[in-house]
């Protein structure tokens, strides 16, 4: 009779085990996402007239989303289109460098690994003031592409929508190859040899194969450079120029320099709304569903 | 004549498609894997590289399939040269040891993905014909871990078959099954290859395996083939104690050659004169191993008489009894402190001996064979 109750009550302890488990990642959740999520909705809906002087009232005004799209549709746009180039940009440098630690590379695997992690260990504004340095005027860069012509006189690379993407397909790119790299590296070789004995020449195979089993890191990949690429405004405002603000810095000098609350919140929930859509339709058209 | 040889010349027929290979070799920075190795697979049979493992059997097969480059040597399919040709474009398939399958198609896919690479449009009823072969048609549409290793190591085989290779290659394709599904695909494998009539180049390390589906097998040493031949020929008269422990179990006793005496070769083993079939004397002089099978050996209780022309040894002991049913087998430690191997079918005739009986044995001449004893008598025993 005790067998009964000796088996019944590990397992009722192993199913708490998993709630308990839980509970960490919930609380932070619970204080790092759900309140200030509700607060950056309660903020997009105060009345556009208050200012950090009078104060704010809540008054329900979902009007601000419509002022904000109306206003601020050139910056959203221009947003998805950059971070939407440096994704693919960050695809296909990503791709061949994992591809290539992943299979080629052999005992510098490691290294190769390191040397990819290895600008996390420079702050991210460090690395991109740097660029400006290296793309500025007179910097040996513009120098040499104006020496072969490539670049006019007047030409210049600073404050160009060039320097802004390329500043976020550099800052991105190890986002791309680690999940890249973390799926290819599981694809087992033998079957891409079977490929290539079942008449599949090295293009076919890769199309047929090996791409159709690295699509788990294809599309975390791309989630993981399109999302924090379209919301970023660093790039844009050490990089870019006026003319290449991104959404993000709009809703910075909404919230910090202009104080407008109801804007800056209208504006970030409508960009999280874009981004959870087309994250959405991404994940059901590449459908990946049972690989990921 | 090396047995290789031997084969070359009695199955180079004009306008066959046999694959042949010369002097191939195979180097890697610390070892040798293949050593000028030449062979010749006939068209339609069905061959088998039966070695231990890292013998290079696996390479040499790598090499026919354009996996492995060879350092050196040739590989011909009929007179066409394959040795550099990339491995899609021979007209050579594999099955591979762990299957391959690719996991995100599912069965049909996988099955016509060949066919699908040369261009072939309409596949689904060769497919269709290849499933039926295999007894899948019903699992089409599900995926490769979804099923059981003998439904994959089916599909792998149907996979590589829909292509109608001139050569099909299998990497011990059985391997990863367990015993009874083992010896179950055995006979499945067989019976395909006598339906469809392509030439299958089997890997193994499993001896049962290859003598019981094999036409002829070679065994590899250390990368090269030390004995060629049809099952019962190698196990009869193995020519290397290596072949002859490998292939199953031999006693080999030490003994003085005599010379040749007609057609017989004498042999001296442990003050009793023992004789070899010429045939079967792989060693004409010097010192040599006299080898025989444990079932061959015949065992009596000391004093009793025992059914063989030859001498009888005496003085020996039972120091180990197992009964497997169809057979016992003993282990009897001889006056020269060496232990033999008796097997003997249990027909009931007399009772089992038990440990510490006093046995005389004996064997029939013709079972004997003679192997030079320069080589390891304990080459190619297992260990397990």
């Amino acid at each position: 009779m005790a067998t009964l109750d000796d088996v019944a009550a590990p397992k009722a302890k192993r199913k708490l085990t998993g709630y308990w488990l839980i509970l960490p990642g919930a609380l932070w959740l619970a204080v790092f996402f759900v309140i200030p999520f509700y607060s950056l909705i309660s903020t997009s809906l105060f009345d556009p007239k208050g200012s950090v002087l009078t104060g704010y009232d809540m008054t329900w005004h979902f009007s601000n989303y419509v002022d904000a799209i109306d206003q601020y549709k050139g910056q959203i746009w221009r947003s998805l289109w950059y971070a939407g180039v440096a994704t693919a940009l960050c695809l296909v440098i990503g791709y061949v460098l994992a591809y290539a630690i992943a299979f080629k590379a052999g005992r510098w695997k490691n290294l190769m690994l390191v040397l990819v992690i290895a600008p996390f260990f420079t702050s991210f504004l460090l690395r991109t003031l740097s660029w400006k340095l290296i793309l500025a005027d007179d910097g040996f860069v513009v120098d040499a592409l104006q020496t072969v012509h490539l670049l006019g006189d007047d030409g210049r690379l600073l404050a160009t929508p060039f320097a802004v993407i390329a500043g976020l397909t550099y800052n991105f790119l190890p986002f791309m190859v680690l999940p890249l790299y973390a799926s290819l590296e599981k694809i087992d070789i033998r079957l891409i040899e079977a490929s290539s004995d079942l008449y599949a020449s090295p293009l076919r195979g890769f199309l047929k194969v090996t791409l159709p089993l690295s699509m788990p890191g294809v599309v975390a990949g791309t989630l993981l450079t399109f999302i924090p690429a379209a919301g970023d405004y660093v790039n844009a405002q050490l990089l870019g120029s006026p003319n290449t603000r991104m959404v993000g810095n709009t809703i910075q000098s909404l919230f910090t320099t202009q104080g407008d609350y109801a804007a800056a919140g209208a504006l970030s929930v409508t960009l999280m709304i874009i981004i959870v859509g087309a994250v959405l339709m991404y994940v059901r058209t590449a459908g990946t569903e049972d690989l990921v | 004549m090396s047995p290789a040889a031997e084969a070359t010349t009695s199955t180079a027929r004009a306008g066959s498609r046999d694959l042949r290979l010369s002097q191939l070799t195979k180097e890697y920075a610390t070892f040798t894997a293949v050593k000028s190795l030449d062979l010749v697979v006939p068209q339609g049979q069905f061959f088998a590289l039966l070695g231990p493992s890292g013998c290079g059997k696996t390479t040499t097969l790598r090499m026919v399939a354009g996996l492995d480059t060879p350092t050196s040597g040739t590989i011909h399919l009929g007179e066409t040269e394959v040795t550099y040709e990339k491995p899609y474009k021979r007209p050579v398939n594999t099955v591979f040891q762990n299957y391959a399958l690719f996991p995100h198609l599912d069965i049909a896919d996988n099955v016509a993905f060949g066919l699908k690479r040369r261009g072939i449009k309409d596949v689904k009823k060769q497919v269709a014909d290849m499933l039926e072969l295999v007894e899948l048609t019903s699992q089409a549409h599900k995926k490769p871990p979804q099923m059981s290793g003998g439904q994959q190591q089916r599909v792998a085989l149907a996979r590589a078959l829909i292509n109608k290779p001139e050569v099909l290659l299998l990497d011990e394709p059985l391997g990863a099954l367990d015993l009874k599904l083992r010896r179950g695909m055995q006979l499945e494998l067989k019976r395909i290859q006598t339906e469809v009539g392509l030439t299958f180049v089997h890997v193994t390390h499993d001896q049962e395996e290859a003598m019981t589906m094999a036409d002829t097998v070679a065994v590899m040493n250390q990368g090269v083939i030390e004995q060629m031949g049809a099952p019962i020929e190698l196990y009869e008269n193995p020519r290397t104690t290596f072949v002859a422990n490998f292939l199953g179990q031999s006693n080999l006793i030490a003994g003085e050659i005599e010379g040749r005496d007609g057609d017989q070769v004498k042999v001296r083993v442990q003050g009793a004169l023992a004789s070899v079939p010429g045939d079967r004397a792989h060693s004409e002089s010097g010192k040599g191993w006299l080898g025989i099978r444990p079932e061959k050996v015949l065992i009596a209780e000391a004093g009793q008489p025992i059914d063989a022309p030859g001498d009888v040894i005496t003085g020996g002991y039972v120091t180990d009894v197992s009964f497997v049913g169809v057979s016992t087998q003993y282990t009897v430690r001889m006056p020269w402190d060496q232990e033999l191997m008796v097997f003997e079918q249990n027909t009931g005739a007399r009772a089992m001996l038990p440990v510490g009986t006093k046995v005389d044995i004996s064997w029939r001449p013709e079972y004997a064979f003679l192997l030079d004893a320069s080589q390891d008598a304990k080459a190619g025993i297992e260990e397990d």
